[in-house]
């Protein structure tokens, strides 16, 4: 009140002054304006059975054609998996699962056969795939350095706090951070094996995995793309978990260092617990012939990454894919079923509907 | 320069003051110590300027200067608990082990907060600081020693014991107290409307010892100390004490000080010494903050923040616990992804878990909406702009339009129960018009008067259908032209009638001309009752003829005498100020310079000794006026008392040479030429009055030819029929007050010499102190007046009239002389002089001598019927609170329909402390009076009362105090727990708009201290009913609406971030980056509720006027039930569960990175969001459209620029083209098409269902009714429902429900019970039911 007093006195003070005929010829009369009478122009949604039973039967109508199709899409992609944990006895990885951890310095592999029921056509994905591993736990998406990871000198030498505990190991590490450190080591290797039991590899695409825009701009090799990487690393040392040092990691110079597309696929947190990543892509070879065909299979695992401390699962996963990527029916499930609802509750609403509405129309009200 | 040389002479003067105080000191010390003691608390002031103690005065009310402003805004912000509340949030995620975003950025919602309330603050600090900085730069005329002369100096310079020089129309710039007035009365006339909003003038005096000066008053010499009251802020009280060098005192009254902010009229100039200055002034004494209220819907919002609060702590604690497992699970072999803390301790499970406590407090946050209470101040200031801008609630007549006061409350206007409501000038426009009277017994019907007031309104509704005026037209001006001798002015007043319709015409000329208040030419021009007016003709010409041959005025008959008793009485028993409209003031001639009787040497001097020493029996009038103001100058001035002579020759020079001796006893034959000369002139007379009931009575008078000419405050010029112009000496004014009811003044009448008392009062209390008639035959007539008076005021109280009792009484010197010693004794009291006053008017208004009664018409506003009919369909209860007798009041109740013919009425008029009896009649109505309200209100007895005022359709209470009012209001409000608003339109009701929730006011005719107190003011009764029925609801339905969205929104924003913690370990992890999580609220998902918290409209403003009952939902709290904010939590909880599982399953053991999978989650809630709000929106505007659009392209403006800015930033999300890869995937559009759907279709559906139910409603009620017609027609008859049914049966299937929608269909569903209820229980008779439903269905039909 106290501004409304002066604004009073202010009032009165020009009154005074401008004469009461001035003040009374401006008048205070609102303006007739649309939006100030509130009477802009509007549409009012009105929800009757005109408006609302076609809406629902438009939605199931268009969401379960659409259903339909992405279930079918999904439907023809191949998809293989295998799983290699060894956690049961009688599987051939059983022994190196129960030997390893990180600290071992002996290589272990083993070898899994399986066998192709039907080919697969096109380009055909390489992933790994792990379960109850946790990559998005709050602490440990956050332990990474991205300016190091971008090839920063600085941050080279002196990693972010977030990367703490993996942070120095009497010299900086490098790359730093519990990503890096616990970065997926195994190797896999794919063998057909022919008819007439002769083992050909089947050669793996190591690069293409990552995105275009992480192994091109967001990580980077400290001193540029042509620089020394032992020279250039030097000072810095290993991430603990690792077996080699990160400039080892390819022989490659456009794989290695911080552009190794392992790494960098690695370094892309899972959203959720179970999770794949890419691994390799093998390239179709031509038409005429798929690019696996069915038959059997080997898969040698260089088995180096203990999941057995959290009841991780290891999986191998061979995929082909769609416009919609992966095989994943739920989403032509869902759009079915949405669609289904619809429909159905159009139909349910038709019939109350018709029955009162009919029942209404006929009873005339006594006057 | 001339500062420096004032601060000398300040400098100087303080030296010699502190001179003066030494010399004076301990004589004053002395003579002044009890007196100091009597006042509790003084302060002092010299004449010279030793005042620096006292505050200056340069007014500051700004909160702030430059330097404090940040560090006590923030103060003051941080009471508000939401605040310290979210920068506690802030703070925490400094705080390593639990930090869960970027400190900085977290910081960034509260901070944006804080700053746009600190820039609001700041903002209206620099207004007030631009307003205190023109007021204090405003120039007035200070008096400079060193210049001898005074000086143009800010108003900030001026300081205690300044003189100042004030000229017509300046504002006052401090409380001064009148020294010298150029007005020859010593007078000074001041407008207090910016005080307290009443326009007619008021009249200040000089201080007495000032009074005489003949010379212009010199500061100089002025060397007097003043000694007051300590600073308050009562406007109608101010003691003090000014004393002069010899030590006389003379006490100050309110009467001398002019208050700041007042203007000087009528006055060419005045000097005054500044008493109070700056902030203590009583104007700015009277400047309290705003107040504060919380309306019902903000104290069940706060329910509902607690609830929010207890939701986060448990869904904090459930996350907790779940990790504190989590991490139990894996014992001692630490998993890789289960990150040591930074030392490379490990942490145990129950300290990860309370780390985790705080973490998820901060990450879920949100859900306590931060941006509510800002959203909510955003959407009030639009609906109270809007509200503002409202066409039909701005009044033309008056340039004025509803004002909200309060800003916080607009929604309470959708949730009234109760109204309680003022009468008089708030039921009634306050506009008096003299209607009827009855003298000596005799009643005079005034029928031609009754016939002009009908026309008045016949015009009125005519010239409002803009048809022709032909037809009233020349009837008027016959009618006017017979009334009265001035026929060329009556006339040009009817044309300008004819011209714009009379009422706004008048009220615009009344704004034009801005001091008269209460005066249209309906209450000014009178049609005298022929019969009357040969009476008081007869009268006047034997008076006349009496005086001529020196008879006795006592052979007049004694009902001729009563007749002029009573005009006299009429006009000059008031306080109405008499001006001119042309001139400052008409400035009556002055005969005599006398004052009031103010001491006894005056009286005795006055009354005996005079006629004795002038011996002379010829010029004993004469000599006798001499002898009084020689006397009287001298008494006051304390000069030696001049010679006779001198004074006289005095006299004759200045005033009227020639013809001055006569003038006092009656202006003789000559002096008629100059009263017809100055006719014109006359008849421009203006009477400024407290009160419309005064104004209505002079004017009456004037229209019998008895009007009052000018006004002193010793004298009183009335011009008479026959008679001329008549001077009486006033000796007393006894001013009106609510205890007493009545106001009185002693004169000595010029023509019998006699000293008269004439008192106007309420009709019960003047009854009372009417003498008591003795046995003789003259007591016997005196009976019988009595008794014919008594019926007549009936008579006129049962016509709604408002009935006033005219009474005299003469006294001889002797009683006077004994009433005055007492009367002067508490005239001078220091202490209880009001109580002393009071008891000393008791004393004088006894024995009175009932002259006659008036009944005088307050006609009602437009619409108040129609209005009270409205908001009674509306569910609301109106109680009419007034101090009206209570015949008067139930006839007004009758007319406005608030009281029903057919309704029984109780009434309670208890003499004594009775149990009122209730008993159940249907449709009751309740009257009580003033006095049974008192034992009525007592601790008691108040249940019982408000048990049987509940089951009354109508409740009014007559003679009801204020105290009274508010004490209702409140136990209403108390008791019954509802919501209640008081409106009203005078001082009376102040404390009752202070009680209520919801207080309003009327800008109308009795000043402004009510619409000073309100939260609304409004023009006119009838606009409340669009106030509340159409911007109440919509402000409640939009309000209410809007935080229910706003909790949904929250909740289903966090939920998702909660189902998440399922799969990562309850880590406290999100996958929404926190950029959108912490800018959602703020910014994407902001505009468009608050364009529809604004703007939308669940029911046309047509409709809500046609369907009064629509109100009811609001009063139930329809809108935001407790239950509701449950629903919606549940709703919110399933929506996020969509929002989250889809893409969880669409992107279950892929390849998809943390906020690859975030993004789209974050942009199908928006979309859900958005489209909810869609569902919740009523009406679509172009607005609407563009706000929820521009949010949509906001986000993703806002996500592609900020995924392509940095590629190695914003740690630890790093979106580095997330949102442009997401785009580019056609999994993202199927999942931004399904999930919405998906997610809002249960709501959508059961909106739907709704509507079905309300069908099969309808369906059982029309089956129903096929047996019992009775039902229908009540639902018919009662809410409107037959509307609803009848569409249905013309559209079938298709129920067009245009106007409501689903919603409003619910609404009726729950309104029904109600009134059937209502209805049944009264025992509403069938037959009338029926053929009220016949029409009612024939115009639905139709």
């Amino acid at each position: 009140m106290a501004s409304g007093y002066n604004a009073k006195e202010e009032d009165g003070h020009r009154a005074g002054a401008a004469g009461p005929g001035e003040s009374a010829s401006r008048s205070r009369k609102p303006d007739n304006t649309a939006f100030k009478q509130q009477r802009l122009p509007a549409w009012q949604p009105i929800l009757t059975a005109g408006t609302v039973l076609p809406a629902f039967f438009i939605i199931g109508l268009i969401f379960i054609p659409i259903g339909i199709g992405l279930y079918v899409t999904s439907n023809n992609i191949r998809e293989f998996e295998i799983d290699y944990t060894g956690t049961d006895p009688s599987s051939p990885c059983y022994n190196c699962s129960q030997t390893y951890s990180w600290n071992s310095t002996t290589l272990c592999t083993c070898t899994l056969t399986f066998s192709l029921n039907q080919p697969f056509e096109g380009n055909v994905f390489m992933y790994y795939g792990l379960s109850n591993f946790y990559q998005n736990h709050r602490r440990y998406v956050k332990s990474r350095d991205d300016s190091q990871l971008n090839g920063d000198l600085s941050s080279l030498k002196s990693p972010s706090k977030e990367c703490e505990p993996y942070h120095t190991n009497e010299k900086p590490i490098a790359p730093c951070g519990a990503i890096a450190n616990s970065m997926f080591n195994d190797t896999l290797e794919l063998f057909y094996i022919d008819p007439n039991e002769t083992r050909t590899p089947i050669p793996l695409m190591k690069k293409g995995i990552a995105w275009w825009t992480d192994k091109h701009v967001k990580f980077r090799n400290p001193g540029g793309s042509n620089a020394n990487l032992t020279a250039v690393f030097q000072g810095t040392t290993k991430p603990v978990n690792w077996r080699k040092p990160v400039y080892e990691l390819d022989s490659d110079p456009e794989n290695n260092g911080f552009i190794n597309e392992d790494l960098i696929v690695w370094m892309r947190t899972a959203a959720l617990p179970t999770f794949r990543k890419l691994y390799r892509i093998i390239q179709k070879k031509n038409n005429m012939t798929p690019t696996l065909p069915r038959g059997n299979y080997t898969l040698e695992v260089t088995y180096n990454y203990p999941v057995h401390s959290f009841e991780g699962r290891k999986r191998m996963i061979l995929s082909t894919i769609s416009w919609m990527g992966g095989k994943n029916p739920f989403l032509g499930i869902a759009y079915m079923t949405v669609g289904s609802i619809c429909f159905v509750l159009g139909v349910v609403l038709l019939f109350i509907h018709h029955k009162y509405g009919n029942r209404n129309n006929s009873s005339d009200i006594p006057s | 320069k001339k500062k420096r040389d004032a601060t000398i002479e300040l400098s100087k003067w303080s030296e010699e003051g502190k001179r003066q105080t030494r010399r004076h000191g301990g004589q004053r010390k002395t003579k002044m110590s009890n007196f100091a003691r009597a006042l509790s608390t003084t302060r002092r002031i010299g004449g010279d300027n030793p005042n620096r103690h006292y505050a200056n005065n340069k007014i500051k009310t700004t909160k702030y200067t430059l330097l404090s402003f940040i560090p006590k805004n923030l103060f003051e912000q941080f009471h508000r608990f939401a605040n310290v509340y979210f920068v506690f949030i802030a703070l925490l995620n400094f705080v390593p082990v639990v930090n869960a975003f970027q400190p900085e950025l977290a910081l960034a919602p509260v901070v944006f907060i804080l700053s746009v309330t600190a820039i609001k603050d700041l903002w209206e600090d620099y207004r007030r600081h631009r307003s205190d900085k023109e007021i204090n730069h405003l120039d007035c005329l200070v008096y400079s020693r060193s210049e001898r002369c005074y000086v143009e100096q800010y108003w900030k310079e001026v300081r205690v014991g300044d003189f100042i020089r004030l000229r017509c129309n300046e504002i006052l710039p401090a409380d001064v107290l009148l020294l010298s007035s150029s007005d020859p009365d010593r007078l000074c006339h001041i407008e207090t409307a910016t005080l307290d909003g009443e326009t007619n003038l008021k009249q200040r005096q000089v201080v007495r010892s000032f009074i005489d000066l003949d010379a212009e008053f010199d500061p100089l010499k002025y060397n007097s100390v003043i000694e007051c009251e300590k600073p308050n802020n009562d406007l109608n009280r101010f003691r003090g004490y000014i004393i002069h060098r010899n030590g006389r005192r003379d006490g100050l009254y309110k009467d001398n000080l002019l208050l700041r902010g007042c203007t000087i009229r009528n006055t060419e100039e005045a000097v005054g010494i500044v008493i109070y200055a700056g902030h203590e002034t009583k104007a700015m004494l009277n400047n309290n903050g705003p107040r504060y209220k919380r309306s019902k819907l903000e104290r069940q919002m706060n329910v509902d923040v607690f609830w929010c609060v207890i939701i986060l702590l448990v869904m904090c604690l459930f996350s907790a616990i779940g990790h504190g497992l989590w991490m139990y699970q894996y014992g001692d072999k630490r998993p890789v992804f289960d990150v040591l803390s930074p030392e490379g301790t490990d942490l145990s499970p129950v300290v990860s878990a309370i780390y985790l406590f705080l973490t998820m407090i901060i990450v879920f946050q949100v859900l306590i909406p931060i941006s509510l209470f800002v959203s909510i101040e955003i959407v009030k200031i639009c609906q109270v702009f809007f509200i503002h801008q409202d066409m039909e609630l701005y009044d033309e007549e008056t340039d004025s339009h509803l004002q909200c006061r309060a800003l916080n409350i607009t929604e309470d206007l959708g949730q009234m129960q109760y109204i309680f409501s003022d009468k008089t000038g708030t039921l009634t426009e306050n506009k008096m018009v003299f209607r009827r009277c009855t003298v000596a017994g005799v009643e005079y019907s005034h029928d031609a008067n009754a016939r002009r007031l009908a026309m008045y309104q016949e015009v009125d509704s005519e010239e409002e259908e803009c048809l022709s005026h032909g037809g009233t037209l020349p009837r008027r001006e016959s009618l006017c032209s017979q009334h009265s001798g001035k026929v060329v002015l009556r006339s040009q007043s009817t044309k300008s009638h004819r011209r714009t319709g009379s009422r706004a015409e008048a009220k615009r000329a009344s704004i034009l001309s801005k001091h008269t208040a209460f005066s249209s030419p309906m209450e000014k021009d009178i049609t005298p009752d022929p019969q009357l007016l040969d009476k008081v003709n007869d009268c006047g010409s034997q008076m006349e003829f009496m005086r001529f041959h020196s008879q006795l005025l006592n052979q007049i008959p004694p009902d001729l005498c009563d007749v002029f008793d009573f005009f006299i009485a009429l006009t000059i028993c008031n306080t109405v100020v008499v001006s001119s409209p042309n001139q400052p003031r008409q400035k009556v001639r002055r005969f005599e310079l006398k004052s009031p009787v103010k001491t006894i040497e005056d009286f005795i001097k006055r009354f005996t000794p005079s006629r004795l020493t002038s011996g002379s029996n010829s010029s004993s009038s004469s000599s006798l006026t001499t002898n009084r103001s020689s006397s009287q100058r001298a008494c006051s001035s304390m000069l030696s008392s001049p010679s006779a002579e001198s004074t006289l020759t005095k006299l004759n020079e200045e005033h009227f040479p020639g013809q001055g001796l006569q003038q006092a006893f009656s202006p003789v034959p000559p002096n008629y030429d100059q009263a017809k000369a100055s006719a014109p002139d006359k008849c421009e007379l203006r009477y400024e009055a407290e009160s419309p009931d005064e104004a209505a009575l002079v004017y009456a008078a004037r229209a019998y030819k008895c009007s009052l000419v000018g006004r002193l405050p010793d004298q009183v010029t009335v011009e008479l029929p026959h008679l001329g112009k008549l001077t009486f000496e006033l000796l007393h004014t006894l001013g009106f007050d609510s205890t007493r009811k009545r106001m009185s003044v002693v004169v000595r009448h010029p023509l019998t010499e006699q000293i008269t008392v004439y008192t106007k009062g309420a009709d019960s209390v003047i009854m009372d102190l009417v003498r008591p008639p003795s046995d003789d035959s003259k007591g016997k007539r005196q009976r019988k007046i009595l008794f014919k008076t008594q019926n007549y005021l009936n008579l006129y109280a049962a016509d709604g009239l408002r009935t006033l009792c005219i009474a005299k009484k003469v006294l001889s010197k002797e009683e006077y002389a004994g009433w005055l010693r007492c009367h002067l004794e508490a005239e001078t009291a220091i202490q209880g002089r009001e109580e002393l006053l009071f008891e000393s008017a008791l004393r004088l208004e006894t024995d009175l001598h009932l002259l006659g009664a008036t009944g005088i018409e307050d006609r009602l506003q437009d619409g108040v019927p129609e209005t009270i009919a409205a908001l009674r369909r509306a569910g609301l209860q109106i109680w009419v609170l007034t101090g009206d007798k209570q015949e008067t009041a139930i006839n007004i109740a009758y007319a406005c329909k608030l009281l029903d013919p057919e309704e029984e009425i109780i009434t309670l008029n208890a003499e004594s402390q009775v149990q009122p009896n209730p008993f159940l009649v249907h449709r009751l109505g309740l009257v009580i009076d003033g006095r049974t309200l008192a034992y009525a209100l007592d601790k008691s007895l108040e249940d019982k009362f408000l048990a049987v005022a509940r089951s009354c359709r109508s409740v009014l209470c007559c003679r009801s105090t204020p105290l009274q009012k508010s004490m209702v209001v409140k136990l209403v409000r108390n008791k019954l727990k509802v919501m209640t608003l008081a409106i009203g339109d005078g001082a009376n009701d102040v404390s009752m708009i202070q009680v209520a929730d919801v207080g309003v006011g009327i800008s109308g005719q009795e000043g402004m201290q009510a619409v000073m107190a309100s939260d609304f003011a409004l023009p006119r009764f009838q606009y409340l009913q669009k106030l509340l029925l159409v911007h109440g609801h919509w402000c409640y339905s939009r309000l209410a609406n809007m935080i229910l969205y706003f909790f949904y929104k929250n909740a289903m924003f966090v939920a998702l971030i909660f189902w998440y913690q399922f799969y990562c370990g309850f880590s406290g992890s999100a996958m929404i980056d926190q950029w959108y999580l912490i800018f959602f609220n703020l910014m994407f998902s902001a505009f468009p509720q608050l364009i529809t918290g604004t703007l939308d409209k669940d029911v046309s403003a047509e409709t809500l006027q046609e369907l009064p009952q629509l109100y009811m939902s609001g009063q139930n709290s329809e809108e935001y039930k407790p239950y509701m904010f449950w629903m919606n939590m549940i709703d919110a909880f399933y929506q996020s569960l969509i929002c989250f599982f889809i893409p969880y399953f669409a992107y279950a053991d892929s390849n998809v990175d943390l906020f690859t999978w975030g993004t789209p989650i974050t942009t199908l809630a928006l979309f859900t969001i958005l489209l909810h709000l869609g569902i919740e929106t009523k009406t679509w505007t172009w607005m609407n459209w563009t706000s929820i659009a521009f949010s949509i392209v906001l986000f993703f403006m806002v996500a592609l620029c900020y995924n392509a800015s940095c590629p190695t930033c914003y740690s630890p999300s790093n979106p580095y083209w997330t949102m442009e890869r997401l785009l580019g995937d056609p999994l993202f559009y199927l999942m931004c098409i399904i999930t919405p759907i998906a997610a809002l279709l249960p709501r959508y559906a059961l909106l739907h269902l709704t509507v079905l139910r309300t069908l099969t409603i309808v369906f059982m009620y029309e089956s129903v009714c096929k047996y019992s017609f009775c039902l229908l027609a009540l639902m018919l008859n009662e809410c409107s429902f037959g509307s609803f049914a009848i569409q249905f049966q013309n559209y079938g299937l298709l129920i067009k429900f245009h106007v409501i929608g689903v919603f409003g269909l619910w609404l009726f569903i729950k309104i029904i019970p109600g009134p059937i209820c209502r209805d049944f229980g009264l025992g509403l008779s069938y037959s009338k039911t029926q053929t009220n439903t016949r029409q009612v269905l024939q115009d639905l039909t139709q």
